[in-house]
């Protein structure tokens, strides 16, 4: 038991290391063309965090507990969905298209 | 659903998240890598439905459901509404609320697992509570200062820098005080002290600053996440929170690079550098104001012409109207091209996607570096709504906030033409030198009305 959890830390910890240097290695080339939709799709990517919220949801022993999890719940998924829409919409504008946006409206 | 299956399903999620951020680094596959994130991302949601509760529907599914549908109903319109003047608030804002969503999962883990936590769970739950907190409180002044409901200068308060580590410590102490005694109120305690440590470590951040916060914010979820993975035994969140952590923390530090700006003098500046009063001297000198007429000639007569376009020109809306005017000029036969500073508008890159959304096509746009060498062949630059970007302060006055942040070399040009409502100074607050050169012309206004007048004078020219 001990040595297959410890083996299990270790499956961890190297997908972790591994993860470390392949987000090093793919920004690294990144031009400063696209900082803004590159941080708003990594900021969607963490949103992800809702798998986890729904774990603790279903988990959840007391109301505060379930209170707490439906709460990350929502706030993971504005996070997610909301982090990939918003960003589609600025890569959608790279693309070059005409299109009119009739949001840009008079904000002084 | 197997712990396997479900493991690997996981595995494919994360490499979606790969090759989104992979995607994402040139804009001919970034729209492509953002969609292969969020089809990960929506595989992800749905597989832990069928594996949460092996493989029976899940308890609280309703409210679950519920909540999801709640966040999509708040999240999605927001998204679409949003300008893109506003796009840094809120990345800040989904920023903060991810961290906070971390913080949350941590602690009704921490509360559901009680005393028969391990105790490498309890310092991962203890790691996520702090950095989750922290990133949400940051985030939300963050947001506070870019949607200008509070001041965007530093706020600098006594004994700054001693209350900040006093916080910090506090901090690090209650989190040792949750893991050597367990139970809530300690948690609570130290969830406490961080959303404090959040709040006063943004605090001091001056507006210009605040770009590299964001990202720095970005980093820390994204570990937060990590940690919450390591907490739930879930490879996907380990993945992707160390992805997001990893590349966040190397895009913090090519910004504060394109800012010249050290991470740490950027948090802790404010405290260690001499409070600048700006110079009161300044109304009383003279400076040269055209009209419409005046630039327009200027541009007619030019061989080559240097846009530089700042945040100012995003606040008036007027990127269609500049476009109009570099079109114009182009059929003149005036070569013309757009000067974009890397931290141009309020966020890095920030001036391209504002450019894109005016149709400008990105070839056009020119980093700082490629441009700076070509400002001695440039007759004229047009700087519309920026100032600080363009302030040879960074250069020539030591001390002075944006000291030591690359700039572009406007003053190398034969002329340099100013767009301005007024002689007030930019976010980071700097008076600006070049304004009083003598070749400086000043046509002063709202940016949109300005260019509009410019174009119609062109034209009739």
């Amino acid at each position: 038991m001990a040595s297959e959890l410890m083996s299990n830390e270790i499956a961890l910890l190297a997908i972790f290391l591994l993860s470390v240097f392949v987000g090093f290695e793919v920004v690294s080339k990144v031009s400063t063309t696209l900082h803004t939709p590159l941080m708003s799709g990594a900021n969607a990517i963490h949103g992800v965090i809702l798998v986890g919220a729904i774990v603790v949801a279903d988990h959840a022993n007391t109301n505060l507990e379930l209170g707490l999890a439906l709460a990350a719940v929502i706030l993971a998924t504005i996070n997610m969905v909301g982090g990939f829409v918003v960003t589609d919409r600025m890569l959608q504008m790279f693309k070059g298209k005409p299109k009119v946006n009739k949001d840009a409206g008079d904000n002084k | 659903m197997s712990r396997n299956l479900y493991d690997l399903i996981g595995l494919a999620a994360g490499i979606c998240f790969i090759l989104a951020l992979k995607g994402l680094s040139s804009p001919k596959s970034a729209r492509r890598g953002n969609l292969i994130g969020a089809v990960g991302a929506t595989i992800a949601t749905i597989i832990v439905f069928f594996y949460a509760n092996d493989g029976k529907a899940l308890n609280n599914q309703t409210l679950i459901l519920a909540a999801i549908a709640f966040g999509v109903l708040v999240g999605v319109p927001a998204a679409r509404k949003v300008q893109m003047t506003q796009m840094p608030q809120l990345v800040a804002l989904f920023n903060g609320v991810g961290g906070g969503a971390a913080a949350l999962v941590a602690i009704v883990e921490y509360l559901k697992l009680g005393d028969g936590a391990m105790t490498a769970e309890v310092v991962a739950t203890v790691f996520t509570v702090i950095v989750g907190c922290v990133s949400f409180a940051g985030s939300i002044i963050t947001f506070m200062k870019l949607q200008e409901l509070m001041t965007t200068r530093p706020v600098i308060f006594p004994f700054g820098r001693q209350v900040i580590a006093l916080t910090l410590v506090g901090v690090l102490a209650s989190g040792g005080w949750v893991i050597s005694s367990g139970g809530s109120t300690p948690l609570l305690v130290n969830g406490l002290l961080s959303l404090l440590f959040g709040v006063l470590f943004v605090l001091p951040v001056g507006g210009a600053d605040v770009p590299i916060v964001i990202s720095l914010l970005n980093a820390f979820t994204g570990l937060t996440v990590a940690a919450s993975g390591y907490v739930l035994q879930t490879t996907l969140l380990i993945v992707a929170g160390t992805l997001v952590g990893a590349s966040g923390t190397i895009l913090t530090r090519l910004m504060a690079d394109a800012m010249g700006r050290s991470l740490f003098g950027t948090l802790f500046g404010a405290f260690t550098a001499k409070a600048q009063a700006s110079t009161g001297t300044v109304d009383a000198r003279p400076v040269k104001s055209g009209s419409a007429d005046d630039v327009a000639i200027l541009l007619n007569y030019a061989q080559r012409v240097v846009i530089v376009p700042g945040f100012g020109l995003a606040v008036a809306q007027a990127q269609h109207t500049v476009r109009e005017l570099a079109d114009l000029l182009a059929s003149k036969g005036v070569e013309v091209a757009y000067g974009i500073h890397p931290v141009a508008g309020r966020m890095p890159g920030h001036m391209n996607v504002l450019l894109a959304e005016a149709n400008v096509p990105y070839e056009q746009l020119v980093e700082m570096e490629e441009i700076n060498p070509t400002f001695p062949q440039t007759d004229v630059v047009l700087v519309v709504g920026a100032n600080d970007v363009v302030n040879p302060a960074a250069k020539t006055t030591p001390g002075c906030p944006i000291y030591g942040m690359p700039i572009l070399d406007v003053a190398l040009a034969g002329n340099v033409i100013f767009l301005k409502r007024s002689m007030r100074p930019g976010f980071a607050g700097i008076e600006n030198e070049l304004l009083y050169e003598a070749k400086t012309t000043l046509l002063f206004g709202d940016a949109k009305d300005s260019l509009t007048k410019v174009v119609s004078a062109l034209k009739a020219l």
